[in-house]
C-alpha cells in the first residue's frame, strides 16, 4: 500500500490519503484480493473463537467442523441432492416460465405506447402485493405440490421481469431505429433486426437479476408448505434444533446463487460479444 | 434545364409542444438538389437543420408542403434517401461488416454479392482489416466511417448528413472532411449536409445555405465557385475567405436572434 499525495501543493503538507479512501479510486489487484482475504478470515477467526471457546451454545451457532461433519453426512445420504433438485427443478421452471411470457410481453410494452396504456396499469398493482400475500390464494387455488411453488416463482418474477425488459426496450437508441429505416427496413424488420437485438444485453441483465429474486421467492414458498427442498431442509432443521444443518442449507442456497451468477455472466460474455458490458 | 434531384417545396413543420401550444419550427422553405450536386446548410443551433434533413429522410412529416425525389412525392422512410447522424448510430450487435451489409441484406442481396459491396465500401473508407471489428472496438471516427460507408453501400439516390462529424474532434474532423471529399470526388452522389461549422460547409459544399433562428427558413445562398477536385488548401484563398466572411455575419447575425428567443422563451 503507497500512501499518495494527490495535491500537492506548495504551502503546508496535506496528510496523505490511501486510494482506498477516496471515491471511485482504482487500487492495485493484490491489494484487492488481500482485503478480501483478511475479511474473510477475519469472520472465520470470529465463527472460531465464539464456537470452540464456548462463549456462544452451539445450539445457535454449530462450529466449522460441526458445519462440515453435517454437510458431509447430508451429501453422503443423499438429503442434499434430494432437496436441491427439488428446489432446482421448481425455480428453474418457474423462472423459465416467466422469461418466456415475459420477454417479448415487455419488450412490446417498451417499444409500444398502446401496449403498454393496456398492461401497465395491471403490471403496476400486481407487483407492488407481495407475492407471500398470494401464497394463502395459491394453496387454495392449486394445492401445496410443486405446481403452487412454481406459480409463486411465476408471480414473483413475471411482473418485475416485464417492467425492467419494458425499460431497456424504451431506451433503445431511437437513431438506431431511425437509420435503419432510411436503410429500406420496414416496420416489421426494425423490430426482428434491431429493436430485438438492441434489448439483448439488458435483457440477460434482466435474467440474471430476476432469477436472484426467483430465489427468495422459492425460500418462502418451501417455508410454507413443503414437503422437500432446500427451504423445507431448513425449517426441518430447525424443528429438531439442528442448527449444524441450517448451515449447510443456507451454504448450499448461497453457493447455488452464486453459481447461477457466475453462469449468467459467463452466458452474457459468451452470447454477447459485442456488449459493451461483455 | 434539368429538373432537381430533391426537391423540397413550400414546406412547413410545426411541433406540439408542452401545454397544446404549436412550435414553427420550418416554415415554408423551399430547396432543390440536383444531381449530383453537394449542398451544405449552415445555421445556429436549434434553428431546425436537423428536421429539414428528417423531413428529406420522410422520418418527419411535413405539415404543409411536399418532398419530391425524382419528382415523386416521398413521404415514408426509404433506401433511395440514405442518412448518417450525429450520433453514433451503428448497430453494436453486428460487425464492421455486417453494419455495411445491412441495407443490401434487407434486400435480400445475395451472399456474395453483399459480401463484395461491403469490402468496397469499407475499403473506401480506409478500414480494410476491421471487417469483424464490433463497434465497441472503434475509435468515434472509425464509427462514423462504417456510418458513412453503410449509407453508401445501400446506393441511395440522396445521402442526408445530419452533422456527421459534429462530435468529433477537430483533428479527426479534418481529417473525415477530406476523405468525404475525395470519396464524393470519385463517386458523386446528391448530397445534402447539414452542419455548424462554416468552414466544413464550405470546403465540401457546392452550394451553401444559411438557415435563420427558428421558424427555419433558408435565408442566403452562397454559391461557391471554387475549383474541383477541392482540397484543404482552399481554405486559405481569397474565394473561399470572401465566402467565409459572408457567411459567418449572416450566421451571427441569426445566432444573436436565436439566442434572443431562447432568453425570451425562459422568461
Amino acid at each position: 500500500m503507497t500512501l499518495v499525495d494527490p495535491h500537492p501543493t506548495g504551502r503546508a503538507p496535506r496528510r496523505a490519503v490511501w486510494p482506498g479512501f477516496r471515491p471511485q479510486e482504482p487500487i492495485p489487484r493484490r491489494t484487492y484480493v488481500r482485503i478480501v482475504a483478511g475479511s474473510s478470515a477475519v469472520l472465520l477467526l470470529v465463527w472460531c473463537v465464539l464456537t470452540y471457546g464456548g462463549i456462544v451454545a452451539s445450539l445457535f451457532l454449530p462450529s466449522p467442523t460441526a458445519v462440515i461433519r453435517s454437510g458431509a453426512q447430508m451429501a453422503g445420504d443423499g438429503t442434499l441432492l434430494l432437496n436441491a433438485e427439488a428446489s432446482l427443478a421448481v425455480i428453474i421452471t418457474g423462472w423459465a416460465l416467466a422469461v418466456i411470457a415475459g420477454v417479448p410481453t415487455g419488450i412490446l410494452m417498451g417499444s409500444f405506447k398502446a401496449v403498454e396504456a393496456l398492461i401497465e396499469p395491471v403490471i403496476d398493482f400486481v407487483r407492488y402485493l407481495p407475492v407471500s400475500a398470494l401464497i394463502p390464494l395459491l394453496i387454495l387455488y392449486i394445492g401445496i405440490g410443486p405446481a403452487e411453488k412454481v406459480a409463486v416463482i411465476f408471480i414473483g418474477t413475471f411482473f418485475q421481469l416485464v417492467l425492467l425488459v419494458a425499460d431497456v426496450a424504451a431506451h433503445v437508441p431511437h437513431e438506431q431505429l431511425d437509420v435503419a429505416y432510411t436503410l429500406g427496413a420496414s416496420r416489421g424488420q426494425v423490430v426482428r433486426r434491431v429493436l430485438v437485438p438492441a434489448t439483448l444485453p439488458g435483457v440477460m441483465d434482466t435474467l440474471r437479476i430476476t432469477m436472484g429474486w426467483a430465489w427468495t421467492y422459492l425460500v418462502v414458498a418451501e417455508l410454507v408448505s413443503a414437503d422437500r427442498g432446500l427451504g423445507f431442509l431448513i425449517l426441518d432443521s430447525m424443528r429438531g434444533l439442528f442448527t449444524d444443518r441450517i448451515f449447510v442449507g443456507l451454504a448450499v442456497i448461497g453457493g447455488l446463487g452464486l453459481c447461477f451468477d457466475l453462469l449468467f455472466k459467463w452466458l452474457h460474455r459468451r452470447l454477447l460479444p459485442w456488449s459493451p458490458k461483455a | 434545364m434539368t429538373p432537381p434531384k430533391l426537391s423540397i417545396s413550400d414546406v412547413s413543420v410545426t411541433f406540439r409542444a408542452k401545454r397544446g401550444s404549436e412550435v414553427l419550427a420550418i416554415d415554408r422553405l423551399s430547396l432543390d438538389v440536383a444531381d449530383r450536386e453537394f449542398v451544405s446548410i449552415v445555421g445556429p443551433s436549434g434553428c431546425g437543420k436537423s428536421t429539414l434533413l428528417r423531413l428529406a429522410a420522410g422520418l418527419v412529416r411535413p405539415s404543409s408542403g411536399e418532398i419530391r425525389l425524382d419528382g415523386r412525392v416521398v413521404a415514408e422512410p426509404g433506401a433511395d434517401r440514405g442518412m448518417v447522424f450525429q450520433s453514433y448510430t451503428l448497430f453494436p450487435w453486428l460487425s464492421v461488416q455486417g453494419n455495411v451489409e445491412f441495407g443490401p441484406r434487407l434486400r435480400g442481396v445475395p451472399e456474395a454479392r453483399c459480401r463484395e459491396v461491403a469490402a468496397r465500401f469499407i475499403q473506401m473508407v480506409g478500414l480494410t482489416g476491421f471487417e469483424r471489428a464490433y463497434p465497441k472496438e472503434l475509435s468515434g471516427g472509425m464509427m462514423q466511417r462504417v456510418a458513412i460507408a453503410r449509407a453508401l453501400a445501400n446506393d441511395p439516390e440522396v445521402l442526408l448528413m445530419d452533422e456527421p462529424f459534429g462530435a468529433l474532434d477537430a483533428q479527426t474532423r479534418v481529417f473525415m472532411q477530406e476523405l468525404l471529399l475525395d470519396i464524393w470526388q470519385r463517386t458523386p452522389k446528391t448530397i445534402l449536409f447539414v452542419t455548424h461549422d462554416i468552414d466544413e460547409a464550405l470546403l465540401l459544399g457546392d452550394r451553401v445555405y444559411v438557415m435563420t433562428a427558428r421558424p427555419g427558413r433558408l435565408r442566403e445562398e452562397v454559391v461557391l465557385d471554387l475549383p474541383r477536385p477541392r482540397t484543404l488548401e482552399i481554405e486559405s484563398s481569397e474565394a473561399f475567405l470572401e465566402a467565409k466572411r459572408r457567411v459567418l455575419a449572416i450566421v451571427r447575425e441569426e445566432a444573436a436572434q436565436a439566442i434572443g428567443q431562447e432568453v425570451a422563451g425562459l422568461r
